[in-house]
């Protein structure tokens, strides 16, 4: 079963699904969305077979496959999957058949076809499952290029207010991220020896000087992409104008491409660059923790709120990046996972409410758990996720990522540690300010909030809600997959974790 | 009981190691899957669940006593009594082991017994009390899902385990503070709690972080084994974070405001959650982490200085309050005051802590209950002022606040004269100018709670009746509130007598507090003279608040000295946290999202207007999409040049 290739045929399947979806009649959305939906649970079907194949403390890279593309460049269609991959991609199969099943209605009150909205979401699993199975840079490029597409017909076409301004913004800024990135390729290929094979780029010897510009090529297009602070202004616009379940897999999947790539390019291909670069890095995590958190308090409209909350979660997986120490970078990987699960199940239900009320600002809530305690509810649980509370899922990933930070660089683990107070204060305040208190007398009158949970839709929160919580206590089958990864990115930068220093005074200045 | 009230010296403990738990204690985390089992049930069967919810809510917690006592006795026959049970590897990575496990040794089992003992009681008084609720079933939930966490965290193996447990406690006292979710007031106390106590989690969660930095390790016979290698400095600081942790926990100094707040919150909550056993956490962490407080003078200092300073200023701001459950919840404060002060003073006093820990379970649970119980045939009345002559119209209530009353005033041989009277003992004890200071403040406290407790019961049950005009004839709760009453009246009345001998005893298996054999130290006082004055001062305090309000008080706020304004503002306390923290952090959040917009986005829109030729032409950008991709591709393609031009040219190697 391993020789089976699980990477090409899981890329190309959901396009192939698309072009179904997209030549079926615009006059039957509801035999699309049944297709579309069929479709992406037979790739999740494959990907869970692809995960029970998987051979824990097996090779770093498995299901390699390679196929000519383009000989003269040396370019080459090379997918292979290492844990961290291996997670990400199971993540996609399992949010895709969740955000169609969600997506159910979103494209309904669109003028444009209900199909194509269906057939987006497929072409945009196929980039997203490339991007990440891709093991020749060249390839990983297109992949991450090609993703802007699909996304920006998402939310520029069935999005909701300024959908225009947010799609083109989020096309240029990723765009302009790309070219930095396309410059960084192109010279790598220049100075790795005229190839585009990771594995074969990760043995050259590169100067000191053209390493760190490499690296800066890369590092610009994955801030933009994760985003980092500063690079961040596009994805509350983007965010906020998506349809819910685009954002859910924009902020839940794609935007992990940016923190995937510093782990799978910019740490192993430049890791003296990397080591050099790390203070800076960090300091755009931890500004990023507070800087983001405080603006979430501060926002009045659900979804731009969930986005920032986003930023600052990404400010913590890139701190337990570049922090080097393998608890932080397995708990960077697995914060990757979980936030995908827990933002992708807020995003989710933040659409919900969003869809009964048609409209998402906070002040058009208040005291809506009178009327809909189940999402209400769910609201809340999503929430616990996102703030990190011990028996849910991202708990176990936020306090790897500050334990092991902590062991090396103690003024940002615990500037790091005060955003969890702040995480508190915007989940809660914002669940306050939409359940709680008195109830809205204009919400009574709105007839969607006459309706609690359908079926539909606790089928997709119910598997989101059964795996936070699972991940939570044990969370051992996702870190088993990640570790050996890890392990190895850890090599290839040259970085061991310290020892405990028992607090003896040479050892603790060190 | 002199030889208990010893001070341990000031060194770290030896190696410790627990024991595997065998045969029947193997099925220890029963205690902790029984009610998070029968939780999930009432959360997940929703309304199906609703006739008979609340019996398998209090069932499961039932159950959970029974089993506690079984491995209770089961524990004495184990040698060390201390036996660790590790279920699966929680976290795994790298260096850090995080086992999910459990350890059940003396410390433990008397948590375990009170959480599920007063914990079963209570939760058979809200079957009644909340009879009328449409959302019983969701109260009984969130009433298990806090037992199972609260047991959880008394019964975790390592500080992760008990962080965990911690943050669980955090949520459902959250939860059933704003459990009428619907009351703004209600909310706001909820989400104020659990800010408040994140405050302190940030602190233990950095806490925790400096044991694996330094230790590699968070379990517990670990970190007590390697207290002694080291330094003091860290020691120190490990010791503040922890206390920070236990303060917010606590309800202490400076972090009590949300205590008194979290009243909002149904009455059986207020005295389970915020009474009996939640708000001791504090307590628990600091005497179970005793070889790290013990490992520090200075450390051990700071706890006595926060313990003293609480139990004044609570028992200050209690005796100006008028709502009868904020006056029990300062006096909460208060009493959390003593228990600090008693793990700060460390040694022998630790056990006395957890002594008074166990009666004030007692005697706080049974007043809350009879406050809850008085409010119910009163309308949900809370003031005070509208109280009076009770005593005749609900017998059972009267006589069973009577003996939680005379327990925490602590008269002689009611059971806060057993638990209270030997922390001030020990406060007078210690070996500079200090033990002054602190017994002074022990005693003056006394006094304090014998006034305004003295000043709450005379309102409520005597004097002249000042009801609203509503009331008619006020009438005695059902048999299933005041059965739960009478019981607790009973640990009242006894628990401090029959506790003080055994517990402290049965407390000496527990890692690091053993250390009680040591020859007596003297205090500065006989004790003679401190138990005369103790007695003294509480005689004068609930003679003196008699005097004042055996006539009854007036029905509206009466204009007031300085002294007692503060008080009714809560020392100003909150006014500092608002002027502080509160709306600085509103007017930054707010400048903040200004400057996100305009400063860092609008760099980043007039970086792309510059470049698509003059501003306004971004929203336009749509209409002549390819072009502007034509214009990126070429930029791109320049930079490219550039960048291949470069590197062949050596500039950048």
């Amino acid at each position: 079963m391993s020789d089976f290739p699980f990477l090409s045929v899981l890329t190309v399947a959901p396009l192939v699904g698309a072009l179904v979806v997209a030549v079926l009649p615009r006059r039957r959305p509801e035999l699309a969305k049944q297709v579309a939906l069929g479709w992406s649970l037979l790739v999740l079907a494959l990907s869970v077979v692809m995960w029970v194949t998987w051979q824990t403390g097996g090779d770093r890279f498995q299901f390699r496959e390679s196929y000519p593309w383009i000989p003269n460049w040396g370019v080459n269609f090379t997918f292979a999957a290492d844990g961290i991959a291996l997670v990400m991609l199971m993540l996609i199969a399992l949010l895709v058949p969740l955000v169609i099943l969600a997506s159910w209605h979103d494209a309904e009150s669109s003028k444009r076809s209900v199909p194509v909205y269906f057939a987006l979401l497929l072409v945009l699993e196929c980039t997203m499952i490339g991007v990440f199975a891709a093991a020749d840079v060249f390839l990983f490029y297109v992949f991450f290029e090609v993703m802007l597409v699909p996304m920006y017909f998402l939310i520029g076409s069935y999005g909701g207010h300024q959908r225009q301004y947010a799609a083109v913004k989020f096309f240029l800024y990723s765009l302009v991220g790309g070219l930095f990135m396309l410059a960084a390729v192109i010279g790598l290929w220049v100075v790795g020896g005229k190839t585009f094979d990771w594995v074969a780029l990760s043995q050259v010897d590169i100067s000191t000087g053209a390493e760190r510009w490499l690296f800066l090529g890369f590092f610009i297009a994955f801030a933009i992409k994760a985003p980092f602070f500063p690079f961040h202004t596009w994805l509350p616009d983007a965010g906020g104008a998506a349809p819910a379940g685009a954002a859910a897999l924009l902020v839940g999947v794609l935007d992990k491409v940016g923190t995937f790539g510093l782990l799978r390019y910019c740490l192993p291909l430049f890791p003296d660059a990397a080591r050099w670069f790390a203070p800076w890095a960090l300091a755009l995590g931890v500004i990023g923790i507070i800087y983001a958190a405080l603006l979430a308090i501060g926002q009045n409209d659900l979804k731009r709120l969930v986005s920032y909350t986003s930023i600052a979660h990404f400010g913590f997986i890139g701190v337990g990046i570049f922090a080097f120490t393998s608890q932080a970078a397995t708990g960077a990987v697995l914060y990757m996972v979980n936030h995908g699960l827990a933002t992708g199940l807020l995003f989710l239900v933040v659409g919900m409410l969003v869809a009964r009320r048609g409209s998402a600002l906070i002040s058009d809530f208040g005291g809506a758990g009178k009327l809909v305690p189940l999402l209400a509810g769910v609201l809340f649980f999503a929430g616990l996720a996102s703030l990190a509370l011990p028996g849910t899922a991202p708990f176990i990933s936020e306090f790897l990522v500050l334990i092991g930070t902590f062991s090396v660089n103690k003024p940002v683990a615990v500037i790091a540690t005060l955003g969890i107070i702040l995480a508190a204060a915007y989940v809660l305040w914002m669940v306050q300010r939409t359940t709680q208190g008195t109830l809205n007398p204009a919400l009574t009158e709105v007839e969607g909030m006459k309706r609690d949970l359908n079926l539909r839709e606790k089928v997709v929160v119910a598997p989101l809600v059964a795996l936070i919580v699972l991940l939570g206590f044990y969370p051992k089958p996702v870190t088993d997959v990640i570790n050996p990864a890890v392990q190895a990115t850890m090599q290839d930068i040259g970085k061991t974790d310290p020892a405990p220093s028992a607090g003896t005074p040479q050892e603790a200045s060190r | 009981m002199m030889e208990i009230l010893a001070k341990a010296p000031v060194e770290p403990v030896g190696a410790v190691t627990y024991g595997t738990a065998e045969g029947l204690l193997g099925s220890v985390w029963l205690l902790v899957a029984i009610p998070l089992v029968s939780a999930a049930i009432l959360l997940l069967l929703g309304r199906r669940a609703d006739r008979w919810g609340h019996w398998l809510g209090v069932a499961s917690v039932g159950v959970a006593f029974l089993l506690g006592l079984t491995y209770f006795f089961q524990l004495r026959g184990v040698e060390n009594r201390s036996v660790e049970l590790s279920l699966w590897d929680f976290i795994a990575v790298g260096d850090l082991r995080v086992d999910f496990g459990l350890l059940f040794d003396p410390l433990a089992a008397v948590f375990v017994l009170l959480i599920t003992g007063v914990g079963f009681l209570i939760h058979l008084y809200a079957v009644e009390y909340m009879a009328h609720d449409p959302g019983r079933r969701r109260f009984f939930a969130y009433f298990n899902l806090f037992v199972a966490a609260m047991l959880l965290l008394v019964l975790g193996n390592n500080y992760v385990m008990l962080f965990f447990g911690w943050e669980g406690v955090g949520l459902a006292s959250y939860l059933l503070i704003s459990f009428w979710y619907v009351r703004p007031a209600a909310a706001t106390a909820g989400k104020k709690a659990f800010l408040m106590n994140r405050v302190g989690d940030a602190g233990l969660l950095i806490g925790i972080f400096i044991m694996f930095a330094t230790l590699g390790t968070t379990q517990y016979d670990e970190v007590f084994s390697g207290v002694g290698s080291l330094t003091a400095t860290t020691v120190l600081l490990l010791g503040l974070l922890l206390l920070l942790g236990a303060a917010g926990k606590s309800g202490q100094f400076p972090l009590q405001a949300w205590l008194p707040d979290a009243m909002e919150g149904p009455t059986p909550v207020s005295a389970l959650i915020h009474a009996a056993t939640m708000v001791t956490a504090g307590v628990y962490l600091i005497a179970r982490s005793n070889p790290i407080f013990s490992a520090n003078s200075t450390l051990q200092l700071v706890v006595v200085s926060v313990g003293a300073l609480t139990l004044l200023l609570g028992a200050i701001i209690g005796m100006a309050k008028d709502d009868i459950k904020r006056v029990l919840a300062w006096s909460t404060v208060s009493q959390i005051g003593y228990m600090f002060l008693g793990v700060g003073l460390g040694g022998a006093a630790y056990a006395l802590a957890i002594v008074h820990l166990l009666a004030h379970g007692f005697f706080k649970a049974n007043m809350f209950l009879g406050a809850g119980s008085v409010m119910h045939g009163m309308k949900d009345q809370v003031d005070i002022r509208r109280f009076g002559g009770l005593a005749k119209y609900m017998k059972i209530t009267w006589l069973t606040f009577m003996a939680g009353w005379l327990a925490i005033i602590g008269l002689p041989p009611f059971s806060g004269f057993f638990s209270k009277e030997p922390i001030i003992v020990a406060a007078f004890e210690r070996d500079d100018w200090t033990a002054w200071l602190f017994g002074m403040a022990a005693l003056l406290g006394a006094g304090l709670t014998a006034f305004y407790m003295t000043r709450l019961f005379v309102l409520t049950f005597h004097g002249p009746a000042r009801w609203t005009e509503e009331i008619d004839h006020p009438h005695e709760s059902p048999k299933l509130m005041t059965i739960p009453l009478i019981l607790l009246a009973v640990g009242s009345i006894g628990a401090g007598a029959l506790m003080v001998g055994p517990v402290p005893e049965w407390l000496e298996a527990t890692a690091g507090l053993g250390g009680g054999s040591e020859a007596a130290h003297e205090t500065v006082l006989s004790h003679l003279a401190i138990t005369i004055l103790s007695i003294g001062v509480t005689v004068i305090g609930a003679g003196l608040a008699w005097f004042l309000f055996r006539r009854g008080t007036a029905t509206e706020p009466q204009p007031a000295g300085v002294l007692v304004t503060a008080a009714r503002k809560n020392l100003y306390t909150d006014a500092v946290n608002e002027t502080v923290f509160e709306k600085p952090g509103i007017f930054l959040t707010r400048a903040l999202v200004y400057l996100d917009n305009r400063g860092i986005d609008g760099l980043v829109n007039a970086l792309a207007a510059g470049v698509g030729g003059g501003s306004g032409r971004l929203r336009r950008l749509q209409t002549g999409f390819v072009r502007s991709y034509a214009t990126s591709i070429l930029a791109g393609a320049l930079l490219v040049v550039a960048a291949f031009l470069a590197v062949e040219a050596g500039w950048l190697v």
